[in-house]
């Protein structure tokens, strides 16, 4: 038997923005095992419900993580919405799913580039970004802010968008297809993409169920698991929404699944708004939570699941987020085992981990 | 909209019942989204673990008394169990045992011990 070595990855790694450490057991160079550590920067965003009322949380909410922020901010209102037995607006529905989609576009060319970045690709990655930076322009120009946008609020939305600019909005994200597509293109085409990730870091469909995977992770794996299916949140079922799966369980069956959510959220927003019916956004809501609520949100990394529980005061009693990076830790353990090293890097950025949403 | 059609489920669990309930739902085909502790008052936490089968949510309350009742870990049946167990030992000092992955206290590093504990 060859002798074991552990060689420690991370917590500061050149493909980590953000700590995680890895115990690498390793034979030769084939890792047989490896054991996860987080907690470097946990926040207790959480505990901040003591002090900040329920309103106020969904600004701390949305700070749990600078890429996928409206949708933390959409499923903190969500499930405060449910403990109030608030119906909001459909405008409003609308409107959160088309942001929401469009922040899935914004999350995926930004993950596109870091995966570039990875496996050594640095044109692949500038390419990623600069088309990532058109998306982040329409943020701005329809919610007034590029990372956090503070527009959902309990009960609503706190700022309408025209109808023309929904519509400049779809003709812009039309426009940019032909640009995302060739780049694209280059992940599922290339040989030396197609060598860094055919055939690596394979999850079987009875592994990622096993692990309770999440997201891209798990639908890369051949199961069909998405939270837009259900209903609970947004305009899916009326857009007639249905998830992207591919079988292979490799890094690029996840990266396809990547590329086609993205072509398929410009086609819900340019669904949603074609459907989208005028009317308010946004309703009043009790000033007092007395009661809980758990929703789940398909967010671009899985599902999030919010839950607020009330207490009779302006103050909630709990706050929970749990985030999609938490629940594909335990996949990304798996993958590791049986791996090259040289291929970590690559099967740590394959499940797009985001230690800001695991660290809230 | 979403108070519509986001079903409920809530279920109390009995502490001796948490593992034979926990290995029906496994059986059934459930999948773990997430366990989180709550602090229901000075001597009393609300553990809820939530599953999902065919996108349908449902979790399990239980009820324990802080620093009295110690909890069966759930990761000999969902091994990924052992994210949310850690975190709410550390960060409300339940005690689960038997666990298949125990950081014993280090899973995270807060400068407070036990944050969500009540101070007494």
């Amino acid at each position: 038997m060859a002798k074991r070595t552990i060689v420690p990855f991370g917590p500061q790694h050149p493909v980590l923005p953000e700590p995680i450490h890895l115990d690498l057991v390793l034979e030769d160079e084939t890792v047989v095992e490896a054991i996860p550590s987080i907690g470097y920067i946990h926040r207790g965003l959480e505990k901040l419900c003591e002090i900040k009322d329920f309103e106020q949380m969904v600004y701390v909410v949305e700070r749990i993580c600078g890429i996928c922020s409206f949708g933390h901010g959409w499923g903190a209102c969500a499930s405060m919405e449910g403990a109030l037995g608030v119906e909001v607006p459909e405008r409003a529905e609308y409107l959160r799913t088309i942001l929401h989609e469009l922040g899935r576009v914004h999350s995926h060319l930004l993950w596109l580039g870091l995966m570039a970045d990875g496996f050594g690709f640095e044109s692949l990655f500038n390419h990623c970004w600069r088309i990532r930076e058109t998306v982040l322009d329409l943020f701005e120009k329809n919610t007034g802010g590029r990372v956090v946008f503070s527009i959902c609020k309990p009960g609503g939305m706190r700022k309408d968008i025209s109808n023309e600019n929904l519509q400049e909005m779809v003709r812009i994200l039309n426009g940019l297809k032909a640009e995302i597509k060739e780049i694209t293109d280059v992940f599922i085409e290339d040989s030396s993409v197609k060598n860094r990730m055919t055939g690596v870091g394979v999850l079987t469909k009875e592994e990622a169920m096993e692990l309770c995977a999440v997201g891209p992770t798990v639908r890369g794996s051949g199961v069909r698991q998405d939270i837009r299916l259900t209903g609970d949140h947004g305009v899916y079922k009326e857009l007639g929404f249905e998830p992207c799966v591919e079988e292979a369980g490799d890094c690029m069956a996840r990266t396809v699944v990547r590329i086609r959510e993205i072509f398929q959220s410009i086609e819900l927003i340019e669904k949603a708004v074609e459907m989208i019916p005028d009317g308010p956004v946004d309703v009043k809501v009790p000033k007092k939570v007395d009661g809980e609520f758990a929703i789940r949100l398909e967010q671009p990394r899985g599902e999030a699941f919010y839950y607020a529980k009330g207490q009779g005061t302006k103050f909630l009693k709990r706050m929970r987020v749990r985030t999609p990076t938490n629940i594909n830790i335990p996949a990304l353990v798996k993958m590791l085992a049986g791996a090259d090293l040289a291929d970590v890097p690559i099967l740590v950025l394959t499940i797009d981990p985001c230690i800001s949403c695991t660290e809230r | 909209m979403d108070k519509i059609t986001a079903v409920q489920d809530f279920e109390y669990v009995e502490l001796s019942n948490l593992i034979s309930k926990v290995s029906d739902l496994k059986a059934e085909g459930y999948r773990l989204v997430q366990i989180c502790g709550v602090v229901l008052d000075d001597e009393t936490y609300e553990i809820l673990y939530s599953f999902d089968k065919d996108h349908q949510l449902k979790t399990l309350r239980l009820d324990i008394k802080i620093d009295v009742d110690e909890v069966e870990s759930i990761t000999g049946i969902y091994w990924p169990a052992f994210i949310y167990e850690n975190e709410i030992h550390d960060l409300f000092g339940v005690q689960f045992n038997h666990s298949q992955l125990d950081y014993q206290g280090t899973f995270f590093r807060i400068v407070e011990e036990t944050p969500w504990k009540p101070k007494k």
